[in-house]
């Protein structure tokens, strides 16, 4: 079948498009992009008028997800998981292996891919663990996962253990140019801590993380890569020592890239002081930091030293989250929020343009994980986000498609959302408020 | 420096913390508890103040000294105490906070005194409960009834607060007497020397309106008042300092360290102490100390706490 | 009333304390927080220049022992002040001295918190005024003035100690 997609402007920064033009699909592909196509081109399929205030964009892929499934079903399963997905934008999904059991072997893989089909939203591409059962210790059946479907690895929630067990990962994972994920992390820094190590921690009585436990495994990383050749992408950044350890790496010539995630770049720990003193929903990992981190976060977004912005999605149950807050789960979800964020924060605030928020939410992310996507050029899967970057959008955990609520955003208003999301040529999300249109023109 | 003048009422109908209270409202808890002590000398000990009020105290790790004290207070105001230890409660059996404290709640205390290893416990138990939470220490958070104890006990031999230095050393990271004693101390305009090892000051502390040094005469110097911070033993094994040896050449107290205060110096501490690990024995108990003072006043102060928030001002009532 | 009446009234009531009392030995005041107190400051005065003994004299806060605390649901806490009774009140007669006699509930918590000071061989009232509308079986040994209102109207006494002058107003109720 095919679908017109008329009017709209079409941002595709890998094609260096970005105009008013027409798309049209056919079947699960793009056929074309071009100025004012003919409405008998999309005979007997569907033509959508969509106006100039939706912008049309290949669709956005989340490189950092937990689904929970298998094995934490009450906070999200994969069908919840890529229905908040498509209605936050995203086309694809890769998920963490820290489930239970952890992803460290085809099974869980093929499970998961299982799961993914029935759901039949959006993609979903599984990251395998790199050590057998994320314990640090052997390397995970590498090649195995990858025959199954995982499209990187990573020990995620926690660093790779020890040096040489990260620079084995590089060089094994550079065989089937497959990237190392890294969740950076000094295990000995962090301690137990649960909150950053600043001011505010310290006025709180809250146990610290400092920056710096983030960038010393990082620059272990980072070095690790260089003398391997292996491909390494730094997890949740959000540290601005991190930052410099990257651009550093990056100035070298290593194979380093680094996403961040919207809390990041939009809140600091004061969240962890007001409004809600303690507010377990501002706990995450790593932890919301100062606000010279954030304004790192944000520099790092602009001049391009960041290549992606990806969520961290890690639902959690209330009942989990309604403790003391050294007891707290981390973590947040992200899903149905990052794209208002965004276009908000980054977009309609001059910070970047609408091309720029492309490259690091689709571009890239399909790039790193070499997955379909990241462009709308004729021939690729017809995975397309429609945003609408008027909308105003309050969030509302009420109203979140994923299992979970825990987000620190309810009740923030934001302007810009999701108008509509494709995959493969199937419109699996729309909006009719967001101007998406409602019947056929 | 100009004295505060006593608010006449507390805005909130709990007490999590220091951070929470005005300097007028901190005058005012400490003008209470000098009428609460006067009751404290009568023959009969005990006003009828709170009777048919239910406090509990919900102490979640072991405490004898800040337990008695409150309870003491309870019932010198007639009030009905109830006590709910760790040991005893069904937080062994892995009921949450949330859960003993719904259960506690369906009680109808008036009032819900807590103690807890877990910093921010008792902000979670206000959301949740319509009893007044009084903070009686949350992890490494604040122990608001003890800093308040302390200041009445520095009025009483000092007549004011304000203007006064005051050094506090010890174990800067992990107290929560150090946190609610720094913020009231600044609020009335005390200038607040803190001192010890660099492994036990939390980066930021700087940041929070006090002196920051890790040397002990330094800090000393000339002080109107030298506290004592508790070095939590079982703390230390994460290797802070080499031994306690060490620690007691370094930081503790003695007379001759001593001698560079004031002649007038008056030195705390908030309990249980370490005898020959921050203290020396000789300072403890020796004419400067008002260690003692401080544990007789704590029962006054939390009186005063106990009936201030018996009211339930809220913040709506009292613009 | 203004300043000399009040004048008049205290110093009427010294001397009715000595001659019911036989002097002033075995005697004290406890003037209730917080205009009991000046006026009880000012009788011990007259009796001491008429007696040439000097009176204890100690006030009373009656804050914890009030009979509405505890009963509003929300509202701020009345303040308390301290009391200073620097004497044994065993076996002495205790002259509890108030300005105004209304309701008697003050008078009622005054007495329960003398009781808790030990076992005075009697205690005696003096109220500036006494303006009726007793809710308790309490009388006033001594009265300055009988002021008859009604529950409407309300009763103020300002004293040159607390407020800078000495009068007692009847005001109309809202």
């Amino acid at each position: 079948m095919k679908r017109l997609l008329k009017g709209g402007r079409v941002v595709d920064p890998a094609s260096g498009v970005d105009g008013r033009f027409d798309v049209l699909i056919d079947g699960d592909r793009i056929a074309q992009v071009g100025r004012d196509l003919p409405v008998s081109l999309a005979e007997g399929g569907d033509v959508l008028e969509l106006g100039a205030r939706l912008v049309v964009c290949p669709g956005f892929i989340d490189m950092h997800v937990h689904l929970r499934e298998p094995g934490q079903e009450h906070k999200e399963t994969v069908a919840t998981g890529v229905l908040s997905a498509v209605a936050g934008g995203f086309t694809a999904v890769a998920c963490m292996p820290n489930t239970k059991p952890v992803n460290d072997n085809a099974g869980v893989t093929q499970l998961i891919l299982q799961k993914a089909r029935e759901a039949n939203l959006a993609r979903v591409y599984p990251i395998g663990a790199v050590s057998r059962g994320q314990k640090g210790a052997e390397l995970a059946d590498i090649a195995e996962l990858r025959e199954a479907g995982c499209v990187a690895v990573t020990d995620d929630g926690l660093p790779i253990a020890t040096a040489i067990l990260a620079r084995r990962a590089l060089e094994y994972t550079s065989m089937f140019g497959m990237p190392v994920i890294e969740h950076c992390e000094d295990q000995s820094l962090k301690g137990d801590g649960v909150a950053h190590e600043g001011p505010v921690a310290a006025s709180l009585g809250l146990r610290g993380i400092p920056g710096v436990a983030e960038a010393i495994t990082a620059g272990r990383d980072i070095l690790l890569a260089e003398m391997t050749g292996g491909q390494v992408h730094i997890a949740h950044m959000s540290a601005w020592t991190t930052l410099e350890a990257v651009r550093q790496g990056k100035g070298r010539g290593v194979r380093v890239t680094a996403e961040v995630c919207p809390h990041h770049f939009t809140l600091t720990d004061d969240l962890l002081a007001a409004p809600i003193p303690y507010d377990t929903n501002a706990k995450m990992n790593p932890p919301l930091r100062e606000e010279r981190d954030r304004q790192a976060m944000i520099d790092g977004i602009v001049d391009g030293s960041v290549d992606v912005i990806a969520t961290d999605h890690a639902p959690h149950h209330y009942d989990e989250k309604n403790v003391e807050f050294d007891r707290a789960p981390f973590g947040i979800v992200g899903l149905e929020t990052a794209v208002p964020i965004c276009l908000d924060r980054l977009v309609r605030a001059g910070l970047i343009r609408l091309p720029r928020l492309v490259e690091l939410l689709s571009v890239n992310p399909a790039r790193i994980l070499k997955v379909p996507g990241g462009t709308l050029a004729p021939g690729s899967v017809a995975d397309i986000t429609v945003l609408a970057p008027d909308l105003p959008v309050t969030i509302d955990r009420d109203t979140l498609r994923s299992k979970s609520k825990n987000t620190p955003y309810h009740g923030w208003t934001f302007t810009g959302g999701v108008a509509a999301t494709l995959v493969a040529g199937r419109v699996v999300f729309s909006s009719p408020e967001a101007g998406w249109p409602t019947r056929r023109a | 420096m100009d004295v505060p003048v006593a608010a006449t009422a507390l805005r909130q109908r709990n007490l999590l913390g220091i951070a929470d209270l005005s300097p007028g409202e901190i005058v005012l808890v400490l003008d209470t508890a000098e009428a609460m002590k006067e009751v404290g000398r009568r023959a009969i000990k005990k006003v009828p103040t709170l009777r048919g009020r239910t406090v509990v105290n919900l102490f979640f790790e072991p405490s004898t000294r800040t337990r008695t004290s409150f309870e003491i207070a309870e019932k010198r105001l007639s009030a009905d105490t109830l006590n709910v230890a760790i040991g005893t409660s069904s937080v062994v059996k892995g009921e949450t906070l949330v859960d003993t404290a719904m259960n506690i709640e369906a009680m109808s205390p008036s009032m819900i005194v807590l103690r807890h290893a877990s910093s921010g416990a008792c902000h979670l138990l206000a959301r949740i409960c319509k009893a007044a939470i009084i903070n009686a220490g949350d992890g490494m958070h604040e122990h608001p009834t003890q800093a308040l104890l302390d200041a009445f006990t520095i009025r009483e031999r000092k007549g004011r607060i304000g203007g006064l230095k005051v050094a506090i050393v010890g174990d800067l990271l992990h107290s929560r007497v150090l946190r609610s004693n720094l913020l009231l101390l600044t609020k009335l305009g005390a200038e607040v020397w803190v001192c010890g090892p660099a492994t036990l000051i939390p980066p930021g502390l700087d940041r929070l309106g006090v002196r920051v040094t890790t040397r002990v005469d330094e800090a000393v110097e000339g002080a109107d008042v030298v506290m004592m911070l508790r070095i939590q033993l079982e703390r230390m094994e994460g290797g802070y300092f080499p031994s306690l040896r060490e620690y007691f050449t370094t930081f503790g107290m003695t007379d001759a360290r001593l001698g560079r205060a004031k002649p007038d110096v008056i030195i705390m501490h908030p309990g249980p102490i370490n005898r020959g690990v921050e203290i020396a024995s000789e300072v403890a108990d020796g004419p400067y100390s008002v260690i003692l003072d401080q544990v007789s006043n704590g029962v006054a102060v939390r009186m005063a706490v106990l009936y201030l928030l018996a009211g339930g001002a809220d913040d709506e009532t009292v613009a | 009333m203004d300043a000399d009446r009040i004048a008049r009234a205290l110093t009427r009531i010294a001397h009715e304390i000595i001659e019911r009392n036989h002097g002033v030995s075995g005697v004290a005041l406890v003037g209730v927080r917080s205009r009991g107190v000046p006026l009880a400051r000012r009788i011990a005065a007259t009796l001491a220049s008429v007696s040439g003994e000097e009176v204890p004299t100690g006030a009373l806060d009656i804050t914890l022992y009030r009979d509405d605390l505890m009963r509003a649901a929300i509202g701020p806490q009345p303040v308390v002040r301290k009391t200073e009774i620097p004497f044994s009140i065993d076996n002495r007669t205790i002259v509890l001295v108030d300005d105004v006699l209304y309701t008697g509930r003050t008078t009622r918590a005054a007495l329960d918190a003398l009781i808790d000071f030990g076992r005075p061989k009697a205690i005696q009232l003096v109220v500036l005024v006494d303006r009726g509308h007793r809710e308790l079986p309490i009388k006033a040994d001594y009265v300055g003035r009988n002021v008859p209102t009604s529950r409407r109207e309300s009763v103020q006494v300002r004293l040159q100690e607390l407020d800078g002058v000495d009068d007692v107003t009847v005001e109309a109720g809202e």
